[in-house]
Protein backbone atom coordinates (compact mmCIF):
# COMPACT_ATOMS: atom_id res chain seq x y z
CA UNK A 1 0.00 0.00 0.00
CA UNK A 2 1.09 3.49 -0.80
CA UNK A 3 0.59 6.38 1.64
CA UNK A 4 0.44 10.02 0.59
CA UNK A 5 1.39 12.51 3.28
CA UNK A 6 0.71 16.24 3.17
CA UNK A 7 3.85 18.11 4.18
CA UNK A 8 3.29 21.84 4.54
CA UNK A 9 5.90 24.42 5.39
CA UNK A 10 4.81 27.04 7.90
CA UNK A 11 6.27 29.70 10.18
CA UNK A 12 7.93 27.81 13.03
CA UNK A 13 5.69 27.40 16.05
CA UNK A 14 8.17 29.18 18.31
CA UNK A 15 8.13 32.39 16.28
CA UNK A 16 6.23 35.30 17.75
CA UNK A 17 3.98 36.40 14.92
CA UNK A 18 3.97 40.13 14.15
CA UNK A 19 1.31 41.76 12.03
CA UNK A 20 2.69 44.26 9.50
CA UNK A 21 1.85 47.83 10.52
CA UNK A 22 -0.05 48.44 7.27
CA UNK A 23 -2.32 45.43 7.89
CA UNK A 24 -1.40 43.64 4.66
CA UNK A 25 -0.04 40.47 6.25
CA UNK A 26 2.23 39.08 8.91
CA UNK A 27 6.00 39.50 8.91
CA UNK A 28 7.58 36.45 7.28
CA UNK A 29 10.87 37.90 6.02
CA UNK A 30 13.80 36.29 7.77
CA UNK A 31 11.45 34.26 9.96
CA UNK A 32 12.26 30.60 10.65
CA UNK A 33 10.14 28.18 8.63
CA UNK A 34 9.52 24.56 9.61
CA UNK A 35 7.29 21.64 8.79
CA UNK A 36 3.77 22.01 10.14
CA UNK A 37 4.00 20.02 13.41
CA UNK A 38 0.86 18.01 12.59
CA UNK A 39 2.41 17.07 9.24
CA UNK A 40 5.53 15.75 10.96
CA UNK A 41 3.17 13.57 13.00
CA UNK A 42 1.43 12.48 9.76
CA UNK A 43 4.75 11.52 8.19
CA UNK A 44 5.89 9.69 11.32
CA UNK A 45 2.68 7.64 11.32
CA UNK A 46 3.13 6.74 7.66
CA UNK A 47 6.73 5.68 8.30
CA UNK A 48 5.66 3.50 11.22
CA UNK A 49 3.03 1.83 9.05
CA UNK A 50 5.73 1.13 6.47
CA UNK A 51 8.05 -0.25 9.16
CA UNK A 52 5.22 -2.54 10.32
CA UNK A 53 4.86 -3.82 6.76
CA UNK A 54 1.39 -2.30 6.33
CA UNK A 55 2.64 0.15 3.70
CA UNK A 56 5.46 -0.19 1.20
CA UNK A 57 5.82 3.37 0.00
CA UNK A 58 5.50 6.77 1.66
CA UNK A 59 5.23 9.84 -0.58
CA UNK A 60 5.40 13.37 0.85
CA UNK A 61 3.50 16.07 -1.00
CA UNK A 62 4.17 19.79 -0.87
CA UNK A 63 2.36 22.62 -2.63
CA UNK A 64 4.37 25.82 -2.89
CA UNK A 65 7.09 27.91 -4.50
CA UNK A 66 10.29 26.65 -6.10
CA UNK A 67 12.29 26.89 -2.88
CA UNK A 68 10.03 24.34 -1.20
CA UNK A 69 12.48 21.65 -2.36
CA UNK A 70 14.69 22.03 0.73
CA UNK A 71 11.67 21.48 2.95
CA UNK A 72 10.65 18.35 1.03
CA UNK A 73 14.22 17.06 1.42
CA UNK A 74 13.61 17.13 5.17
CA UNK A 75 10.64 14.85 4.65
CA UNK A 76 12.78 12.53 2.59
CA UNK A 77 15.49 12.63 5.26
CA UNK A 78 12.92 11.67 7.84
CA UNK A 79 12.26 8.59 5.75
CA UNK A 80 9.78 9.17 2.92
CA UNK A 81 10.59 7.22 -0.26
CA UNK A 82 9.94 10.12 -2.59
CA UNK A 83 8.35 13.53 -2.81
CA UNK A 84 5.93 15.33 -5.09
CA UNK A 85 6.31 19.08 -5.37
CA UNK A 86 3.35 20.90 -6.86
CA UNK A 87 4.91 24.18 -7.86
CA UNK A 88 3.00 27.41 -7.44
CA UNK A 89 4.16 30.80 -6.24
CA UNK A 90 0.76 31.46 -4.65
CA UNK A 91 -0.38 30.28 -1.25
CA UNK A 92 -3.35 27.96 -1.80
CA UNK A 93 -6.48 27.83 0.31
CA UNK A 94 -7.79 24.53 1.73
CA UNK A 95 -10.36 23.84 -1.02
CA UNK A 96 -7.72 24.35 -3.69
CA UNK A 97 -5.27 22.20 -1.74
CA UNK A 98 -7.90 19.45 -1.46
CA UNK A 99 -8.61 19.61 -5.21
CA UNK A 100 -4.88 19.39 -5.87
CA UNK A 101 -4.55 16.35 -3.61
CA UNK A 102 -7.48 14.74 -5.41
CA UNK A 103 -5.56 15.00 -8.70
CA UNK A 104 -2.53 13.38 -7.09
CA UNK A 105 -4.71 10.70 -5.53
CA UNK A 106 -6.07 9.86 -8.98
CA UNK A 107 -2.52 9.56 -10.32
CA UNK A 108 -0.98 7.73 -7.39
CA UNK A 109 -3.89 5.56 -6.17
CA UNK A 110 -2.82 5.53 -2.50
CA UNK A 111 -4.47 3.29 0.09
CA UNK A 112 -4.23 6.02 2.66
CA UNK A 113 -3.75 9.78 2.75
CA UNK A 114 -2.51 11.19 6.05
CA UNK A 115 -2.66 14.93 6.65
CA UNK A 116 -2.22 17.14 9.69
CA UNK A 117 -5.54 18.11 11.25
CA UNK A 118 -4.65 21.75 10.79
CA UNK A 119 -1.75 23.90 9.69
CA UNK A 120 -0.57 26.22 12.41
CA UNK A 121 -0.48 29.22 10.09
CA UNK A 122 -4.07 29.53 8.83
CA UNK A 123 -5.51 27.17 11.50
CA UNK A 124 -8.23 26.26 8.98
CA UNK A 125 -8.63 22.54 9.79
CA UNK A 126 -10.31 21.77 6.46
CA UNK A 127 -8.14 20.14 3.82
CA UNK A 128 -8.42 16.50 4.92
CA UNK A 129 -12.18 16.64 5.29
CA UNK A 130 -12.54 18.38 1.92
CA UNK A 131 -10.34 15.83 0.18
CA UNK A 132 -12.35 12.98 1.68
CA UNK A 133 -15.58 14.60 0.44
CA UNK A 134 -14.29 15.21 -3.09
CA UNK A 135 -12.83 11.69 -3.23
CA UNK A 136 -16.06 10.26 -1.75
CA UNK A 137 -14.06 8.25 0.78
CA UNK A 138 -14.06 7.98 4.60
CA UNK A 139 -12.41 10.54 6.83
CA UNK A 140 -11.01 9.91 10.28
CA UNK A 141 -10.05 13.28 11.69
CA UNK A 142 -8.11 14.17 14.87
CA UNK A 143 -6.56 10.70 15.12
CA UNK A 144 -4.71 9.68 18.27
CA UNK A 145 -4.42 5.98 17.36
CA UNK A 146 -4.47 4.21 14.00
CA UNK A 147 -4.67 0.48 13.32
CA UNK A 148 -4.78 -0.93 9.81
CA UNK A 149 -6.06 -4.47 9.17
CA UNK A 150 -8.36 -6.31 6.76
CA UNK A 151 -8.71 -3.39 4.38
CA UNK A 152 -9.86 -0.96 7.01
CA UNK A 153 -8.48 1.58 9.43
CA UNK A 154 -9.66 1.56 13.03
CA UNK A 155 -9.03 5.06 14.28
CA UNK A 156 -9.32 6.55 17.75
CA UNK A 157 -10.29 10.21 17.48
CA UNK A 158 -9.86 12.97 20.05
CA UNK A 159 -13.29 14.59 20.32
CA UNK A 160 -14.74 17.07 22.80
CA UNK A 161 -16.59 14.35 24.68
CA UNK A 162 -13.56 12.05 24.99
CA UNK A 163 -12.28 9.43 22.57
CA UNK A 164 -14.33 8.15 19.65
CA UNK A 165 -13.41 4.99 17.76
CA UNK A 166 -14.50 4.59 14.14
CA UNK A 167 -13.82 2.15 11.33
CA UNK A 168 -13.02 3.43 7.87
CA UNK A 169 -12.74 1.26 4.80
CA UNK A 170 -9.61 1.94 2.74
CA UNK A 171 -8.76 4.01 0.87
CA UNK A 172 -9.39 6.75 3.40
CA UNK A 173 -8.15 10.09 4.68
CA UNK A 174 -6.78 10.37 8.20
CA UNK A 175 -5.91 13.66 9.90
CA UNK A 176 -3.53 13.64 12.84
CA UNK A 177 -3.88 14.99 16.35
CA UNK A 178 -1.01 15.77 18.70
CA UNK A 179 -0.86 12.54 20.62
CA UNK A 180 -0.76 10.12 17.69
CA UNK A 181 3.02 9.74 17.97
CA UNK A 182 6.26 11.58 18.56
CA UNK A 183 8.05 12.31 15.31
CA UNK A 184 11.62 11.04 15.01
CA UNK A 185 14.57 13.36 14.67
CA UNK A 186 16.44 13.52 11.40
CA UNK A 187 19.95 12.05 11.55
CA UNK A 188 22.86 13.36 9.53
CA UNK A 189 23.36 10.20 7.39
CA UNK A 190 19.67 10.38 6.46
CA UNK A 191 20.15 13.92 5.17
CA UNK A 192 22.90 12.60 2.88
CA UNK A 193 20.69 9.70 1.75
CA UNK A 194 17.79 12.06 1.06
CA UNK A 195 19.83 13.88 -1.56
CA UNK A 196 19.49 10.95 -3.94
CA UNK A 197 15.77 10.40 -3.38
CA UNK A 198 13.49 11.57 -6.17
CA UNK A 199 11.36 14.71 -6.06
CA UNK A 200 8.80 14.90 -8.88
CA UNK A 201 7.88 18.45 -9.73
CA UNK A 202 4.48 19.19 -11.22
CA UNK A 203 3.42 22.64 -12.31
CA UNK A 204 0.25 23.51 -10.45
CA UNK A 205 -1.23 25.02 -13.62
CA UNK A 206 -0.78 21.69 -15.45
CA UNK A 207 -3.14 19.89 -13.04
CA UNK A 208 -6.21 21.74 -14.24
CA UNK A 209 -7.33 22.56 -10.72
CA UNK A 210 -9.81 25.37 -10.26
CA UNK A 211 -7.56 27.81 -8.43
CA UNK A 212 -10.19 30.47 -8.02
CA UNK A 213 -9.91 30.97 -4.27
CA UNK A 214 -13.14 32.19 -2.88
CA UNK A 215 -12.02 33.82 0.35
CA UNK A 216 -10.41 37.20 0.09
CA UNK A 217 -8.38 38.37 3.06
CA UNK A 218 -8.77 42.12 3.21
CA UNK A 219 -7.03 42.99 6.46
CA UNK A 220 -4.66 41.60 9.07
CA UNK A 221 -4.77 43.00 12.58
CA UNK A 222 -3.06 42.29 15.85
CA UNK A 223 -5.38 40.78 18.44
CA UNK A 224 -6.66 43.06 21.15
CA UNK A 225 -4.31 42.93 24.11
CA UNK A 226 -5.42 42.22 27.64
CA UNK A 227 -4.47 45.06 29.92
CA UNK A 228 -1.65 44.54 32.36
CA UNK A 229 -2.81 42.86 35.55
CA UNK A 230 -1.77 43.13 39.15
CA UNK A 231 0.43 40.88 41.26
CA UNK A 232 -0.78 39.84 44.70
CA UNK A 233 1.49 38.71 47.52
CA UNK A 234 -0.47 35.82 48.97
CA UNK A 235 -3.58 33.65 48.78
CA UNK A 236 -5.54 35.85 51.17
CA UNK A 237 -5.03 38.91 48.98
CA UNK A 238 -6.05 36.88 45.92
CA UNK A 239 -9.29 35.78 47.58
CA UNK A 240 -10.04 39.35 48.70
CA UNK A 241 -9.58 40.63 45.16
CA UNK A 242 -11.74 37.90 43.61
CA UNK A 243 -14.48 38.56 46.17
CA UNK A 244 -14.29 42.27 45.37
CA UNK A 245 -14.83 41.42 41.67
CA UNK A 246 -17.78 39.24 42.63
CA UNK A 247 -16.09 36.10 41.33
CA UNK A 248 -16.12 34.21 44.62
CA UNK B 1 -31.61 38.62 2.13
CA UNK B 2 -29.80 35.95 4.06
CA UNK B 3 -31.29 32.67 5.21
CA UNK B 4 -29.15 30.72 7.62
CA UNK B 5 -29.14 27.04 8.47
CA UNK B 6 -27.49 26.25 11.81
CA UNK B 7 -26.49 22.63 12.35
CA UNK B 8 -27.36 21.41 15.84
CA UNK B 9 -24.75 19.56 17.87
CA UNK B 10 -26.11 17.07 20.37
CA UNK B 11 -25.14 14.01 22.37
CA UNK B 12 -27.20 11.54 24.38
CA UNK B 13 -30.44 13.34 23.53
CA UNK B 14 -29.20 16.71 24.77
CA UNK B 15 -28.56 19.81 22.70
CA UNK B 16 -24.99 21.07 23.07
CA UNK B 17 -24.84 24.74 24.23
CA UNK B 18 -22.53 25.44 21.28
CA UNK B 19 -25.63 25.37 19.06
CA UNK B 20 -27.17 28.43 20.75
CA UNK B 21 -23.85 30.24 20.33
CA UNK B 22 -23.88 29.51 16.61
CA UNK B 23 -27.46 30.88 16.53
CA UNK B 24 -26.12 34.15 18.04
CA UNK B 25 -23.61 34.42 15.21
CA UNK B 26 -26.39 33.72 12.71
CA UNK B 27 -28.54 36.49 14.19
CA UNK B 28 -25.57 38.88 13.83
CA UNK B 29 -25.85 38.48 10.04
CA UNK B 30 -29.33 40.10 10.36
CA UNK B 31 -30.93 37.43 8.22
CA UNK B 32 -34.48 36.95 7.09
CA UNK B 33 -34.56 33.55 8.82
CA UNK B 34 -32.50 31.30 11.07
CA UNK B 35 -33.41 27.61 10.95
CA UNK B 36 -31.80 24.83 12.95
CA UNK B 37 -31.22 21.37 11.48
CA UNK B 38 -31.15 18.38 13.82
CA UNK B 39 -29.82 15.09 12.46
CA UNK B 40 -30.17 12.07 14.69
CA UNK B 41 -31.57 8.59 15.05
CA UNK B 42 -34.40 10.31 16.83
CA UNK B 43 -34.60 14.06 16.80
CA UNK B 44 -37.65 14.96 18.91
CA UNK B 45 -36.18 15.95 22.27
CA UNK B 46 -33.24 17.78 20.75
CA UNK B 47 -35.53 19.55 18.30
CA UNK B 48 -37.84 20.62 21.13
CA UNK B 49 -34.86 22.12 22.94
CA UNK B 50 -33.66 23.91 19.80
CA UNK B 51 -37.16 25.30 19.18
CA UNK B 52 -36.92 27.28 22.42
CA UNK B 53 -33.82 29.22 21.37
CA UNK B 54 -34.76 32.82 20.69
CA UNK B 55 -34.29 33.88 17.09
CA UNK B 56 -34.87 30.42 15.63
CA UNK B 57 -37.66 30.39 13.01
CA UNK B 58 -37.96 26.68 12.24
CA UNK B 59 -36.34 23.49 13.47
CA UNK B 60 -35.86 20.91 10.73
CA UNK B 61 -35.25 17.29 11.59
CA UNK B 62 -33.80 14.34 9.74
CA UNK B 63 -34.33 11.25 11.86
CA UNK B 64 -32.84 8.05 10.52
CA UNK B 65 -30.90 5.12 11.92
CA UNK B 66 -27.72 6.08 10.04
CA UNK B 67 -27.64 9.35 12.00
CA UNK B 68 -27.32 7.62 15.38
CA UNK B 69 -23.72 8.84 15.63
CA UNK B 70 -22.26 12.01 14.16
CA UNK B 71 -20.19 10.54 11.30
CA UNK B 72 -19.18 13.36 8.98
CA UNK B 73 -19.28 11.16 5.88
CA UNK B 74 -22.90 10.25 6.64
CA UNK B 75 -24.14 13.66 7.82
CA UNK B 76 -22.45 15.85 5.20
CA UNK B 77 -24.46 14.76 2.13
CA UNK B 78 -27.71 15.30 4.04
CA UNK B 79 -26.63 18.75 5.26
CA UNK B 80 -25.45 19.73 1.77
CA UNK B 81 -28.84 18.75 0.36
CA UNK B 82 -30.76 20.48 3.15
CA UNK B 83 -28.71 23.64 2.53
CA UNK B 84 -30.47 24.25 -0.77
CA UNK B 85 -32.07 27.68 -0.63
CA UNK B 86 -29.93 28.88 2.28
CA UNK B 87 -27.31 31.60 1.93
CA UNK B 88 -25.30 30.42 4.95
CA UNK B 89 -24.62 27.17 6.82
CA UNK B 90 -23.24 27.74 10.32
CA UNK B 91 -21.81 24.97 12.49
CA UNK B 92 -20.22 25.36 15.94
CA UNK B 93 -16.43 25.16 15.80
CA UNK B 94 -16.24 22.17 18.11
CA UNK B 95 -14.74 18.82 17.12
CA UNK B 96 -18.19 17.97 15.72
CA UNK B 97 -18.34 21.07 13.53
CA UNK B 98 -14.68 20.99 12.53
CA UNK B 99 -15.17 17.42 11.33
CA UNK B 100 -18.38 17.83 9.35
CA UNK B 101 -18.43 21.43 8.05
CA UNK B 102 -15.49 21.23 5.60
CA UNK B 103 -17.02 18.06 4.17
CA UNK B 104 -20.25 19.99 3.55
CA UNK B 105 -18.32 22.92 2.05
CA UNK B 106 -16.45 20.63 -0.35
CA UNK B 107 -19.69 18.94 -1.45
CA UNK B 108 -21.11 22.40 -2.17
CA UNK B 109 -17.87 23.41 -3.88
CA UNK B 110 -17.36 26.42 -1.63
CA UNK B 111 -14.60 27.67 0.62
CA UNK B 112 -15.18 27.54 4.36
CA UNK B 113 -14.69 30.32 6.87
CA UNK B 114 -13.32 28.66 10.01
CA UNK B 115 -13.73 30.01 13.55
CA UNK B 116 -15.84 33.10 12.93
CA UNK B 117 -15.20 35.60 15.78
CA UNK B 118 -17.28 38.45 14.44
CA UNK B 119 -19.67 39.22 11.62
CA UNK B 120 -18.87 42.46 9.77
CA UNK B 121 -21.59 42.02 7.14
CA UNK B 122 -23.33 39.09 5.48
CA UNK B 123 -20.17 37.95 3.67
CA UNK B 124 -17.40 39.53 5.73
CA UNK B 125 -16.08 37.92 8.89
CA UNK B 126 -13.19 38.12 11.32
CA UNK B 127 -11.28 34.99 12.27
CA UNK B 128 -8.04 34.17 14.10
CA UNK B 129 -4.94 32.73 12.46
CA UNK B 130 -1.52 31.81 13.87
CA UNK B 131 -3.01 30.65 17.17
CA UNK B 132 -4.87 33.92 17.53
CA UNK B 133 -1.75 36.07 17.07
CA UNK B 134 -3.33 37.73 14.08
CA UNK B 135 -6.95 38.43 13.25
CA UNK B 136 -7.92 38.49 9.60
CA UNK B 137 -10.93 40.00 7.92
CA UNK B 138 -12.11 37.68 5.15
CA UNK B 139 -14.71 38.18 2.46
CA UNK B 140 -16.58 35.19 1.14
CA UNK B 141 -17.77 35.10 -2.46
CA UNK B 142 -21.37 36.33 -2.41
CA UNK B 143 -22.31 34.22 -5.43
CA UNK B 144 -22.00 31.04 -3.32
CA UNK B 145 -23.42 29.80 -0.05
CA UNK B 146 -21.22 30.59 2.94
CA UNK B 147 -20.17 27.61 5.06
CA UNK B 148 -18.66 28.69 8.36
CA UNK B 149 -17.70 27.29 11.72
CA UNK B 150 -18.44 29.55 14.66
CA UNK B 151 -15.81 30.13 17.32
CA UNK B 152 -18.10 29.49 20.28
CA UNK B 153 -16.00 31.43 22.82
CA UNK B 154 -16.64 34.63 20.84
CA UNK B 155 -20.43 34.37 21.03
CA UNK B 156 -22.89 34.29 23.92
CA UNK B 157 -25.51 31.56 23.81
CA UNK B 158 -28.75 32.91 22.37
CA UNK B 159 -31.25 32.92 25.25
CA UNK B 160 -33.59 29.99 25.51
CA UNK B 161 -37.13 29.66 26.75
CA UNK B 162 -39.39 32.28 25.23
CA UNK B 163 -39.42 30.92 21.70
CA UNK B 164 -41.61 28.20 20.25
CA UNK B 165 -40.34 27.58 16.73
CA UNK B 166 -42.13 25.08 14.54
CA UNK B 167 -40.56 21.64 14.15
CA UNK B 168 -40.74 20.03 10.72
CA UNK B 169 -39.43 16.68 9.53
CA UNK B 170 -37.38 16.89 6.35
CA UNK B 171 -37.39 14.19 3.74
CA UNK B 172 -33.99 14.15 2.15
CA UNK B 173 -33.46 11.71 -0.65
CA UNK B 174 -29.74 11.14 -0.72
CA UNK B 175 -27.60 8.00 -0.78
CA UNK B 176 -25.50 7.58 2.35
CA UNK B 177 -22.13 5.83 2.40
CA UNK B 178 -21.53 2.71 4.48
CA UNK B 179 -17.74 2.96 4.30
CA UNK B 180 -17.42 4.68 7.69
CA UNK B 181 -18.74 3.05 10.85
CA UNK B 182 -19.02 4.12 14.46
CA UNK B 183 -17.46 1.67 16.93
CA UNK B 184 -17.64 3.36 20.31
CA UNK B 185 -17.37 6.57 22.27
CA UNK B 186 -15.20 6.46 25.37
CA UNK B 187 -16.77 9.38 27.18
CA UNK B 188 -14.92 11.27 29.84
CA UNK B 189 -17.37 10.78 32.71
CA UNK B 190 -17.49 13.67 35.10
CA UNK B 191 -20.00 15.25 37.45
CA UNK B 192 -18.16 18.55 37.16
CA UNK B 193 -19.43 21.43 35.02
CA UNK B 194 -18.78 21.19 31.28
CA UNK B 195 -15.44 22.76 30.39
CA UNK B 196 -16.77 24.54 27.32
CA UNK B 197 -19.68 26.28 29.02
CA UNK B 198 -18.59 26.61 32.66
CA UNK B 199 -18.44 30.04 34.26
CA UNK B 200 -15.36 29.09 36.25
CA UNK B 201 -12.46 26.93 35.11
CA UNK B 202 -9.44 25.75 37.08
CA UNK B 203 -6.61 24.48 34.87
CA UNK B 204 -3.43 22.67 35.76
CA UNK B 205 -0.20 22.39 33.81
CA UNK B 206 3.11 20.62 33.89
CA UNK B 207 3.88 22.32 37.19
CA UNK B 208 1.29 20.11 38.89
CA UNK B 209 3.80 17.32 38.39
CA UNK B 210 1.80 14.09 38.26
CA UNK B 211 -1.57 12.45 37.77
CA UNK B 212 -1.86 11.99 41.56
CA UNK B 213 -0.99 15.61 42.24
CA UNK B 214 -3.81 16.69 39.93
CA UNK B 215 -6.18 15.86 42.77
CA UNK B 216 -5.30 19.25 44.22
CA UNK B 217 -6.80 20.84 41.07
CA UNK B 218 -9.92 18.65 41.16
CA UNK B 219 -10.43 19.38 44.85
CA UNK B 220 -10.22 23.13 44.38
CA UNK B 221 -12.52 22.96 41.34
CA UNK B 222 -15.12 21.02 43.31
CA UNK B 223 -14.98 23.48 46.14
CA UNK B 224 -15.56 26.36 43.71
CA UNK B 225 -18.07 24.55 41.48
CA UNK B 226 -15.65 24.96 38.59
CA UNK B 227 -14.80 22.87 35.54
CA UNK B 228 -11.30 21.41 35.20
CA UNK B 229 -9.00 22.11 32.28
CA UNK B 230 -5.37 21.47 31.48
CA UNK B 231 -2.50 22.59 29.31
CA UNK B 232 -1.21 20.42 26.48
CA UNK B 233 1.85 19.58 28.57
CA UNK B 234 -0.33 18.10 31.31
CA UNK B 235 -2.31 16.04 28.80
CA UNK B 236 0.81 14.85 26.98
CA UNK B 237 2.33 13.82 30.31
CA UNK B 238 -0.74 11.70 31.01
CA UNK B 239 -1.91 13.66 34.07
CA UNK B 240 -5.41 14.12 32.59
CA UNK B 241 -7.41 12.88 29.56
CA UNK B 242 -7.36 14.69 26.21
CA UNK B 243 -10.81 16.22 26.52
CA UNK B 244 -9.51 18.60 29.20
CA UNK B 245 -6.99 20.28 26.90
CA UNK B 246 -7.41 24.03 26.49
CA UNK B 247 -5.66 25.89 23.68
CA UNK B 248 -5.11 26.29 19.95
CA UNK B 249 -5.67 22.62 19.21
CA UNK B 250 -7.86 21.83 22.19
CA UNK B 251 -10.84 23.71 23.54
CA UNK B 252 -11.24 27.46 23.17
CA UNK B 253 -13.11 28.71 26.23
CA UNK B 254 -14.40 31.96 27.68
CA UNK B 255 -15.31 31.48 31.35
CA UNK B 256 -15.86 34.43 33.68
CA UNK B 257 -12.98 33.22 35.82
CA UNK B 258 -9.99 31.18 34.66
CA UNK B 259 -7.37 30.09 37.16
CA UNK B 260 -4.17 28.73 35.60
CA UNK B 261 -2.11 26.73 38.04
CA UNK B 262 1.41 25.61 37.20
CA UNK B 263 0.88 26.62 33.56
CA UNK B 264 3.74 28.58 31.98
CA UNK B 265 1.50 30.01 29.24
CA UNK B 266 2.69 28.98 25.78
CA UNK B 267 0.99 31.07 23.07
CA UNK B 268 -0.86 27.93 21.98
CA UNK B 269 -2.46 27.77 25.45
CA UNK B 270 -3.12 31.50 25.74
CA UNK B 271 -5.16 31.52 22.55
CA UNK B 272 -7.62 29.17 24.24
CA UNK B 273 -8.30 31.51 27.18
CA UNK B 274 -7.93 35.08 25.95
CA UNK B 275 -11.70 35.65 25.99
CA UNK B 276 -11.95 34.74 29.67
CA UNK B 277 -13.33 37.47 31.93
CA UNK B 278 -10.66 37.33 34.61
CA UNK B 279 -7.48 35.28 34.34
CA UNK B 280 -5.63 34.32 37.51
CA UNK B 281 -2.17 32.77 37.27
CA UNK B 282 -0.40 30.89 40.03
CA UNK B 283 3.13 29.84 39.11
CA UNK B 284 6.44 29.51 40.86
CA UNK B 285 8.26 31.22 37.98
CA UNK B 286 7.58 34.96 38.12
CA UNK B 287 8.90 35.30 34.56
CA UNK B 288 6.38 32.82 33.08
CA UNK B 289 4.53 34.24 30.05
CA UNK B 290 1.17 33.46 31.67
CA UNK B 291 1.70 36.55 33.85
CA UNK B 292 1.65 38.74 30.72
CA UNK B 293 -2.04 37.97 30.18
CA UNK B 294 -3.11 37.36 33.77
CA UNK B 295 -5.33 39.94 35.46
CA UNK B 296 -4.13 38.71 38.81
CA UNK B 297 -0.83 36.95 39.36
CA UNK B 298 0.55 35.12 42.33
CA UNK B 299 4.09 33.79 42.39
CA UNK B 300 4.87 30.82 44.57
CA UNK B 301 4.66 27.09 45.21
CA UNK B 302 1.25 25.84 44.18
CA UNK B 303 1.31 23.03 46.75
CA UNK B 304 1.53 25.63 49.48
CA UNK B 305 -0.67 28.29 47.89
CA UNK B 306 -3.65 26.16 46.81
CA UNK B 307 -4.45 24.86 50.32
CA UNK B 308 -4.08 28.43 51.62
CA UNK B 309 -6.34 29.69 48.84
CA UNK B 310 -8.95 27.04 49.64
CA UNK B 311 -8.87 27.95 53.28
CA UNK B 312 -9.16 31.67 52.58
CA UNK B 313 -12.25 31.08 50.40
CA UNK B 314 -13.86 29.75 53.55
Amino acid sequence: MKILVGYKRVVDYNVRIQVKPDGTGVVTDGVKLSANPFDDIALEEALRLREKGVADEVVVVGIGPADLTAHLRNGLAMGANRAIHVVTPEAVQPLTAARTFLKLVEQEQPGLVILGKQAIDDDANQTGQMLAALWDRPQATFASKVEIADGKATVTREVDAGLEVIEAELPAVITTDLRLNEPRFIKLPDIMKAKSKPIDTIEFTSLGVDAHDQLKTTRYAAPSKRSKGVMVKDAAELVALLKQKGLL
Amino acid sequence: MSKILVIAEHLNGKLNPSTARAVSAAIAVKPEAVDVLVLGEKADTVAAEAAKIEGVCRVLTIARAENAHPLAAVLAPQIAKAATGYSHVFVPSTTFGKDVAPRVAALLGVAQVSDVMSVEDSHTFKRPIYAGNAIVTVEADSSHAVVATIRTASWPAAPSGANNASVEALNIDVALPAHTRFVQLLEGKSDRPDLQSAGKVISGGRGVGSKENFDIIYKLADKMGAAVGASRAAVDAGYVPNELQVGQTGKIIAPELYIAIGISGAIQHLTGIKDAGTIVAINKDGEAPIFEVADIGLVGDLFKLIPEFEQAIG
